[in-house]
């Protein structure tokens, strides 16, 4: 079938700013957005400059809006969407070219709620495995899937307008190690959330579990991390 | 004019293997990671079903019994030296993953659960046990996570999107690495003391696989360029289990989670292939009954070209739990639900047993005599050290990764603290600056994509899952044929930032290489084994072919062939039954 697609381009190095461009290509319905970005790149414009490896939802690398919405390139299919689609980069994070936006600042709000786990240093590492139940395996279960894709953050109205928000991605990293029983970290990472550029700024806008490609509850696992932050009051 | 970086130990690659390398050599020496990727988006992340380590949490077990399971399935290729390195270390490697903080699935008892994975057995082949750890069916992206979580808390020096295209040697002494940023278009100079390659595998020269786009075999095409031998090109693994016409995989878990093979017949054929171990069977000969029930007209779906994975008969709460992630797979890309209805799938291009030679110290291995190349290293599935011979066993891939990266980090943060930073050759970066000057200068017909399209086509065609003298011959004399439009297409993108053609074409010109390597080291060898069946030679040769074999590309551009022998010990090659 035919596909038309409408793609915001942009390369600073000849355009003052970006603009749309429409490309048709065949494709099956079954076939993925990511697809058929590649037949435009393949057969139309090899200039097209995108990220993505995996080609199954699984990198993170190929998150951008789509119909107005987040999702990964490589986990909508053509049969999905309405035509003819409009493609554009992830919002709040600046263009360096077409669809690829500058990570940097998302790692950094990753960076800063120290995303790993925190142990008791004194103490003596166990010869052997530490012990945790299923049950409290099952506790952060939901937010250990997170391939950083950035789909969540740049859907968030409140880190669009303040680029000192964390984000939600960084929140739910935080949230993996808080509600692990081994971790001792809780303190220090919760007194970084309970500051001005952490879990409070959040206001339940949802946008950011709608736009999750892993299916996490972002928005449960912020209310969380709010909620125990409050117990522990700063 | 390149910018010039210093530093003791550069690693090249963020997938599993850098990453614990990194870990090792950063904790010693000036460390930075040089990666094509953000580190999180590399490939081993992918990774489904799990790492083996015989913890005897579950079932009793002994790394002896996995070294068996391992030289078994290597078809005995195996160095076994090598074999029970990694076997015995993967017990503390596991422990030691879990300590960082992955999170393992676990027992009622609180410790790492474990199950069961294709060709692992208990005593000797006795009966399938339980050995692989897992984190439902996202192992490999728990790994990949954990490990980046444990730089990010050490402050382990990244340049992500650099793409490496060519090692620095003066006197047979490598001194570094030249990169291209992608988002600048300049070049860079990494002038080190050592270097480690872990880039990954290459089954992107193949129609249907598993690999990501990505993985393209740059590491060791750049060592190839070089003039130095890769090893065992020949074997390279189809996992039985791709989604059909995508190659997604299914991970082998879902069979060892109770699933069942069917042909187009409904039968359960593997039972007539492994009496013993059936669907649970390692996946060189899995994958080929797969191919033969299709080629004689017992396969399934409309065209009788498929296979299908039945998991219905597998407690639906056991498939959601266990196997959320393919069963989203097959959801999402072929509409098909695993719950209640067969899963169509094919043999995908999966795992490269080959590359670059190393030893135990993950030291590169300068020929087949056994001679080192100083200051260099190598891990991961671009190395082959060899622990995975001809076919190597399900899980055992983690394990290496995290096994001889560990060991690749700390023998080249030694070498880097006890030896002077080797002289820079003169114009370090010439070569590779007038190579991006020529693939962006003037204009020809051809395009990157339309000969790679080419490539993945003959490639799956004729040296697959079951290869002839006749099929391997028509393949080669096709490669012959796209590297002379290789050689005339250019890249038609001039921009500087983020020129992803250029980054493409060049990938592209690594998978020509790896193709070639593959085919010539198939086409001499004239007998089956493992991942490599012949089907012109359908026997294994032990009198003639019990020996790795090494390949370099000489100056004139021919290649050559070599043979080292094969590390044995403990397990003397018998007949492979299951
Ligand atoms: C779908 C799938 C499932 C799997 N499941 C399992 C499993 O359950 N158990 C198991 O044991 N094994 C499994 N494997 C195999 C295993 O995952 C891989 O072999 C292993 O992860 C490879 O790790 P690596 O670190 O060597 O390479 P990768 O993780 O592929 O990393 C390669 C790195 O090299 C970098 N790189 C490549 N080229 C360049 C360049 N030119 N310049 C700079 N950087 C470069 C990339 O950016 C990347 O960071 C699976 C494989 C696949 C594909
Ligand atoms: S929480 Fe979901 S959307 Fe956000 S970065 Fe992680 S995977 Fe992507
Ligand atoms: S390409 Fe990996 S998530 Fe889409």
């Amino acid at each position: 079938m035919n596909v038309d697609l409408n793609l915001l381009r942009y390369n600073p190095e000849f355009d003052s700013r970006p603009h749309f461009e429409s490309y048709r290509v065949q494709a099956d319905p079954m076939e993925r957005l990511l697809d058929c970005l590649h037949k435009v790149k393949w057969e139309l414009d090899s200039s097209l400059a995108l990220r993505f490896s995996c080609a199954h939802g699984v990198c993170g690398s190929d998150a951008m809006v789509v119909n107005g919405v987040n999702v990964l390139a490589c986990k909508v299919l053509i049969k999905d969407l309405k035509q003819p689609i409009t493609v554009e980069p992830i919002r709040g994070l600046s263009v360096l070219k077409d669809f690829i936006v500058d990570m940097e600042p998302f790692f950094a709000g990753y960076k800063a709620v120290k995303p790993w786990l925190i142990v008791d240093e004194s103490e003596h590492e166990p010869a052997r495995e530490r012990i945790q139940s299923q049950e409290e395996r099952d506790r952060f279960e939901d937010t250990t899937k997170c391939i950083l894709c950035a789909a969540c953050t740049t859907a968030c109205p409140i880190f669009w307008s303040d680029e000192e928000y964390v984000g939600p991605a960084a929140i739910v990293n935080a949230h993996r190690f808080i509600f692990d029983s081994r971790d001792t970290g809780g303190d220090e990472r919760l007194e970084i959330l309970s500051q001005r550029d952490g879990a409070y700024k959040c206001r339940t806008a949802f946008n950011c579990t709608e736009a999750c490609p892993r299916g996490i509850k972002v928005t449960k696992a912020i209310q969380e991390v709010k909620r125990v932050a409050l117990y522990r009051s700063f | 004019m390149a910018q010039i970086h210093e530093y003791d130990a550069v690693i090249v690659g963020a997938g599993g293997a850098g990453l614990r390398a990194a870990l090792e050599a950063g904790r010693r020496v000036k460390t930075a990671v040089v990666s094509k990727l953000y580190p999180t988006r590399s490939h081993t992340g992918a990774a489904q079903g799990g790492m083996c380590a015989a913890l005897a949490n579950v079932e009793e077990d002994s790394w002896e019994w996995h070294a068996f399971d391992t030289v078994k399935g290597s078809d005995f290729l195996a160095d076994q030296d090598a074999v029970d390195i990694m076997c015995k270390e993967a017990v503390d490697s596991v422990l030691e993953l879990e300590r960082m903080g992955l999170p393992f699935n676990r027992t009622p008892e609180g410790r790492i659960d474990q199950r069961r994975f294709g060709g692992h057995t208990s005593n000797h082949g006795e009966a399938p046990v339980k050995r692989a750890c897992y984190a439902a069916d996202r192992t490999g992206h728990m790994i990949l996570q954990t490990l980046f979580q444990q730089c990010t808390k050490f402050g382990v020096e990244f340049y992500n999107e650099f793409f490496v295209l060519d090692l620095l040697m003066a006197d047979g002494v490598c001194s570094g690495i030249v990169a291209y940023e992608l988002a600048t278009g300049r070049l860079h100079i990494f002038h080190c003391k050592s270097v480690l390659f872990a880039t990954g595998g290459y089954g992107k020269m193949f129609k249907i696989t598993s690999n990501a786009h990505t993985l393209t075999g740059d590491g060791p095409g750049v060592v190839y360029r070089a003039g130095l031998p890769l090893e065992d090109m020949e074997f390279y693994q189809f996992h039985p289990t791709g989604l059909y016409r995508l190659g997604i995989l299914l991970s082998e878990a879902a069979r060892g989670e109770g699933g069942i093979l069917r042909n187009g017949e409904g039968e359960r054929f593997m039972e007539r292939y492994a009496p013993t171990i059936k669907d649970l069977a390692p996946r060189d000969m899995v994958s080929r009954a797969e191919f033969f029930e299709i080629k004689e007209g017992r396969g399934a779906g409309p065209d009788k070209d498929c296979i299908l994975l039945d998991l219905t008969e597998v407690d639906p709460e056991v498939i959601e739990k266990k196997l959320p992630d393919i069963t989203e797979f097959a959801r999402t890309y072929l509409d098909v639900d695993p719950v209640k209805e067969g899963v169509p799938i094919v043999p995908t291009a999966h795992y490269a047993m080959g590359g670059i030679p190393t030893n135990v110290q993950a030291e590169v291995l300068a020929d087949h005599t056994g001679a080192v190349v100083q200051g260099f290293y190598a891990a991961g599935e671009c190395a082959c050290v060899s622990v995975h011979g001809a076919n190597r066993l399900g899980t055992n891939s983690l394990l290496d990764i995290v096994v001889f990266g560990r060991r690749g980090g700390i023998a080249m943060a030694e070498y880097a603290s006890t030896h002077p930073l080797p002289p820079l050759p003169e114009g370090a970066e010439k070569a590779s600056e007038k190579w991006i000057a020529a693939l962006c200068d003037g204009g020809s017909e051809e395009s990157t994509a339309s000969i790679r399209a080419t490539l993945q086509d003959e490639m799956m065609d004729k040296a697959s899952v079951v290869r002839t003298e006749d099929s391997l011959s028509s393949v080669l004399s096709t490669i012959t044929e796209l590297r002379k439009r290789y050689e005339v297409c250019r890249v038609k993108d001039r921009s500087k930032i983020f020129n992803t053609e250029l980054v493409e074409h060049i990938e592209l010109g690594f998978l020509l290489d790896m193709a070639e390597a593959l085919v010539v080291a198939a086409r001499a060898r004239t007998e089956s084994r493992g991942g490599h069946y012949r089907e012109d030679h359908q026997m294994r040769e032990d009198d003639h072919w019990l020996k790795h074999s090494f390949i370099t590309r000489t100056a004139a551009g021919d290649t050559k062939l070599h043979h080292k022998d094969v590390t044995m010990g403990r397990y003397e090659p018998v007949e492979r039954k299951y």
